[in-house]
């Protein structure tokens, strides 16, 4: 086929959009969002003193940092999806998340005495943290990844990678209202491993996925 | 400034594109052709690989671009997104051609102001292969539209389908021929 007739084709064919790409992403969040949100409400729920929770500085600390994360990897994963778009102050953005946890590690370990860090690093249920966030941030997962197949991600690993960052902040704000583990030493621990799990296997996903 | 005028004028034909205007978009996927076959040939060039399978790299690049428009937001400027489509596909074909990517490739992409219309009748052995992949329907219809030159109407007409139905094919078709240029360099 030579390429004018190859031409000929597409512009035959010129009708045939598909629907914007920031539109899918969306589409993709909303509908990852939902399914998390049933796992979470049916199998786990907030926990029950999540009103007097919301008067916690830690617990807002914890809850701002995961909804920070969610945001800026949305941000990141529009323009990664999109060649050609420089999505430079959503990776300040994102790189601002560990800084603002890392102040809030500081201070927490300045207002505690340091015998009972090991006990706050700890906390309740770390366990459950390693296993709930990462199955919370399944279905955002596959569904982000689904949509970006509908991009055109032109750096396959780094997209996966940012798509598991945007569903482990889906996983972890969901979580973040059953978990009463609201210590940043905490966090910094448990949420960042589980996050990282995320984002491995996200990267993983991308890789083999998102090649075009 | 000639490039930022070829550029302005490249978004206002894929804006008319995206709403179906399709001589808008054949002008413009002419334009970028030639513009593709430029910096394909000099990227290979630069990189020491063979010319004669330039066309086929430019043929994929613009299947691409075809397939991806979905995903250029039309309040900025077309430029970019072409150029970064163009490097990702160039790149791509040199790597499956077992060249390291030393030379400086944006340079080379910074082409979109060269044009190189067609002067030889290269290697097209690879695309016509590919076309014979396509399945039943879709091989039927992508080479009455493209190789045989007919219309939507005159395909639907011939092969007694209604026009909705060829589109979708076509469609198909496009794709599954973007897949089989991946497939292909796969092996």
């Amino acid at each position: 086929m030579k390429t004018e007739e190859l031409i000929s084709a597409m512009a035959a064919d010129a009708k045939s959009t598909e629907m914007p790409i920031a539109r899918t992403l969306w589409l993709a969040v909303a509908a990852g969002t939902i399914l998390a949100a049933i796992l979470f409400f049916v199998e786990v729920g907030p926990r029950p003193d999540l009103m007097g929770a919301l008067a916690s500085p830690r617990f807002l600390f914890k809850c701002a940092l995961t909804l920070m994360l969610l945001v800026s990897a949305m941000g990141l994963v529009r323009h990664l999806a999109r060649p050609g778009s420089v999505p430079i102050g959503w990776v300040v953005a994102l790189a601002a998340v560990p800084a603002v946890l890392g102040v809030g590690v500081v201070t927490e370990m300045l207002s505690i005495p340091s015998s009972v860090w090991d006990n706050r690093i700890f906390g309740m249920n770390w366990r459950v943290c390693m296993w709930l966030i990462p199955l919370l941030s399944a279905a955002p997962l596959v569904a982000v990844i689904i949509a970006l197949r509908h991009g055109a991600p032109t750096h396959p690993i780094l997209s996966g990678a940012a798509a598991g960052l945007l569903s482990a902040g889906i996983g972890a704000t969901l979580y973040a209202t059953h978990c009463q583990s609201d210590s940043p030493l905490f966090v910094a621990v448990w949420y960042v491993a589980a996050t990282l799990i995320v984002t491995l296997v996200g990267a993983i996903l991308g890789a083999r996925l998102l090649r075009w | 400034m000639a490039q930022l005028n070829r550029e302005e004028e490249w978004a206002a034909q894929m804006r008319a594109a995206i709403d179906g205007d399709e001589v808008a978009y054949r002008r413009l996927l002419e334009s970028l052709s030639q513009s593709l076959r430029a910096a394909t040939r000099r990227g290979f060039a630069q990189a020491g690989a063979a010319l004669n399978d330039v066309e086929d790299v430019v043929q994929e690049t613009l299947l691409a671009l075809h397939l991806k428009r979905h995903t250029w937001n039309s309040d900025q400027p077309l430029g970019p997104w072409v150029r970064a489509i163009a490097r990702h596909k160039l790149i791509d074909a040199l790597r499956r051609r077992g060249r390291r990517i030393e030379v400086p490739i944006d340079a080379v992409l910074d082409f979109l102001a060269a044009e190189e219309p067609l002067d030889s009748e290269l290697d097209r052995k690879d695309a016509a292969r590919l076309v014979d992949g396509l399945r039943g329907r879709q091989q039927i219809i992508v080479r009455a539209i493209s190789i045989e030159g007919q219309s939507i109407r005159e395909v639907a007409e011939r092969l007694d389908m209604n026009e909705g139905a060829v589109r979708v094919a076509l469609h198909r078709g496009l794709k599954a021929l973007a897949a089989e240029h991946q497939k292909g360099h796969e092996e």
